[in-house]
């Protein structure tokens, strides 16, 4: 399937770095005479071969200097390269840099118009698409200012939107994406994610590997002007991580395990520990509901008893036995009623005010209980409330 | 071929823009803007009419008229050359980010300059009605030098172009240049008034005072002198044509020197 939009080939590119640089006549004139025009030559990039289908987008991976602007310029076709062939079907749209390409006296308009021939597009195309570009630049009046009055982010969202607008079949994205604020970044990610679904061809330069990780299906790997990977992006990135970091691929992926599973094991105590503060939270409301349920009906003796056990709060579990003992209640029914509780249910009238009865101890226990969960760290402050 | 041409089909609109640009932003600081274009001309040619006039002794009827003539078409070529040199220097940030065919650059600066070269030629038509020059039939001549005129300011301004980026010093010796093309173009003098003897033929070694010569002919009413057309015909074509060849040929370097 011959769907390749861009095709590389053994594609070299050199520049002469010279020892001093010559930019005048007469010492290009004595130099050539005395023999000292000496070339040093430097390749930038050696023999880098690669094709890109339509709808790709193919991340460039590689450390500084390692001939990455250097490729998306001669693919862009601003630099001819030395040697190889560079095949290209489709209308580039190189971003090589926000904003570059204005003319700073004149108006955002009129620089809009003059982007778009720039970048080949004829008048009336421009035309159509110019209230969609003033709108994505959220510029709207400052469209009429001269562009050297504009802020650095101002420029950027306008040579972003006309870059973006105007329907390229292939982009080339360098670092441009991480310039401007979160807000501008996160609205030029949404666009071109936008863009892939209409099968625009991307090339992607970025430093971080997760945005190429999130925006990109394959990727390539540049190192000193050489292609040293080409394929999908997991692939290629996990290689470049291993450069980064200078780890060989076994330790990389015990590292890269390891961190998965400290992150997970962190997010799993952060959840359990969630889930039981909501736990208790919930046990501390439904006791406050049926205390508040049982308070009321509490005789004089038994408040009497109540006021007795909170005033000692240190010989509690004793008072609560005394008052247990103090309540006039048949110490058998208790026993009993337990039992015919559990069998008939709690419909029997006989079997409600012995419930009742039932009840008011334990009432009173998770009253205590209840101070404790409330204040569970301050005993002092629970007696002072008291007392 | 075909691909040169369907390029500049493709970039038609890009030249437009940039013409356009030139010449809005050329005046749109200054406060009487366009109206410099022919402020320009009478001042100069008022001043030089009153000196040379006065100098030569030559009490000529029709001689602002004669000046304008050449003073006009100076003015030009030297600012297309001079703007058309600097083309791709001050245009390099977009060169280095978007490819654009290079040629529109100098093209661009000269074409400006072209427009607004005609546009002073207003001067020169109401000169002539002041000073009672008569338009005869020879007027249609005119055509031919202005097209001569515009085709040697494109060839050279494109070889002063390719040189400019690999020597930034050219500026300065392509003043000097103009300097002397100034002086030998018989702008304020006649070439007849001076004694040159043998020496005759050194001015037909200027294209410019060539094109000036039948350009003067065409106003005046006199046919055209066509040893002259012939001879500018070589300069300008033959100078058109060595400016695209070195411009092609260097044109893929000019990003590394800029």
């Amino acid at each position: 399937m011959d769907n390749k939009v861009i095709k590389i080939e053994h594609v070299g590119m050199r520049f002469n770095l010279m020892e001093k640089k010559v930019d005048n006549l007469k010492e290009y004139f004595i130099k050539l005479m005395k023999h000292e025009l000496r070339y040093q030559e430097f390749w930038a990039l050696k023999d880098v071969s690669f094709s890109v289908n339509k709808g790709d987008r193919v991340g460039i991976l590689g450390l500084n200097g390692a001939g990455k602007s250097t490729l998306l310029k001669v693919i862009a076709g601003v630099l001819k390269a030395t040697e190889g062939k560079v095949s290209i079907k489709g209308k580039i749209v190189p971003l090589l840099e926000l904003g570059a390409g204005f003319d700073p006296q004149y108006t955002g308009a009129e620089n809009i118009y003059l982007y778009g021939a720039m970048l080949g597009y004829p008048k009336e195309f421009i035309k159509d698409k110019y209230d969609e570009i003033v709108e994505f630049s959220e510029l709207e009046d400052f469209i009429n200012v001269p562009v050297k009055n504009y802020s650095s982010g101002m420029k950027a969202r306008l040579g972003f939107s006309i870059a973006t607008i105007v329907e390229p079949e292939i982009l080339i994205l360098d670092e441009v994406l991480s310039v401007g604020d979160a807000r501008f970044r996160k609205k030029s990610e949404a666009k071109v994610k936008g863009m892939f679904d209409d099968g625009v061809t991307v090339l992607f330069v970025s430093h971080s590997i997760d945005q190429v990780k999130r925006m990109c299906n394959k990727a390539i790997l540049l190192e000193h002007g050489q292609l040293i990977a080409e394929g999908d992006v997991k692939d290629v990135s996990f290689i470049y991580e291993q450069k980064v970091t200078g780890l060989d691929a076994e330790t990389l992926r015990k590292k890269k395990r390891k961190a998965k599973k400290d992150k997970e094991k962190k997010a799993k105590a952060k959840r359990e520990k969630a889930e039981r503060m909501l736990a208790e939270k919930e046990q501390a409301e439904k006791s406050l509901i049926e205390n508040e349920f049982v308070e009321k009906p509490l005789a004089d003796n038994e408040l009497f008893e109540k006021e007795q056990a909170n005033t000692s709060p240190i010989n509690n579990e004793s008072s609560e036995k005394e008052q247990i003992e103090k309540l006039p209640v048949d110490k058998e029914l208790p026993e009993t009623e337990v039992n015919t509780e559990e069998r008939s249910g709690i419909n029997s009238p006989i079997s409600e005010t012995t419930i009742q009865d039932l009840m008011k101890p334990a009432a009173v226990e998770t009253n205590v209980k209840d101070a404790d969960i409330k204040t569970p760290i301050t005993e002092n402050t629970e007696s002072e409330n008291i007392g | 071929m075909n691909k040169v041409t369907k390029n500049f089909k493709k970039y038609r609109f890009l030249l437009g823009e940039l013409v356009k640009k030139d010449i809005k932003l050329k005046y749109r600081s200054s406060y009487l803007g366009i109206l410099w274009t022919l402020i320009e001309p009478i001042l100069t040619t008022f001043v030089l009419t009153l000196i040379f006039s006065k100098l030569l002794g030559r009490a000529e009827k029709a001689f602002p008229v004669y000046i304008l003539t050449g003073r006009l078409l100076y003015t030009f070529f030297a600012n297309s050359t001079k703007s058309a040199m600097k083309s791709i220097r001050s245009n390099s940030a977009m060169i280095k980010k978007v490819y654009v065919p290079k040629y529109i650059y100098p093209f661009s600066t000269i074409l400006s300059n072209y427009i607004i070269f005609l546009i002073s030629l207003i001067v020169l038509f109401f000169a002539s009605i002041v000073f009672k020059i008569i338009p005869t039939f020879y007027l249609v001549q005119i055509i031919i030098p202005l097209v001569l005129l515009l085709v040697l300011s494109l060839g050279c301004g494109m070889i002063l172009a390719t040189m400019a980026v690999f020597f930034r010093d050219l500026e300065y010796l392509w003043s000097v240049v103009l300097m002397l093309v100034m002086y030998t173009s018989s702008i304020f003098y006649h070439v007849e008034d001076l004694d040159m003897g043998d020496m005759a033929w050194v001015f037909n070694l200027n294209p410019l005072y060539l094109i000036i010569v039948n350009f003067r002919n065409a106003v005046f009413g006199r046919p055209m002198d066509n040893s002259a057309l012939l001879l500018s015909i070589i300069y300008s074509f033959g100078s058109l044509a060595i400016g695209l060849f070195i411009f092609y040929k260097k044109q893929d370097k000019f990003i590394l020197n800029i």
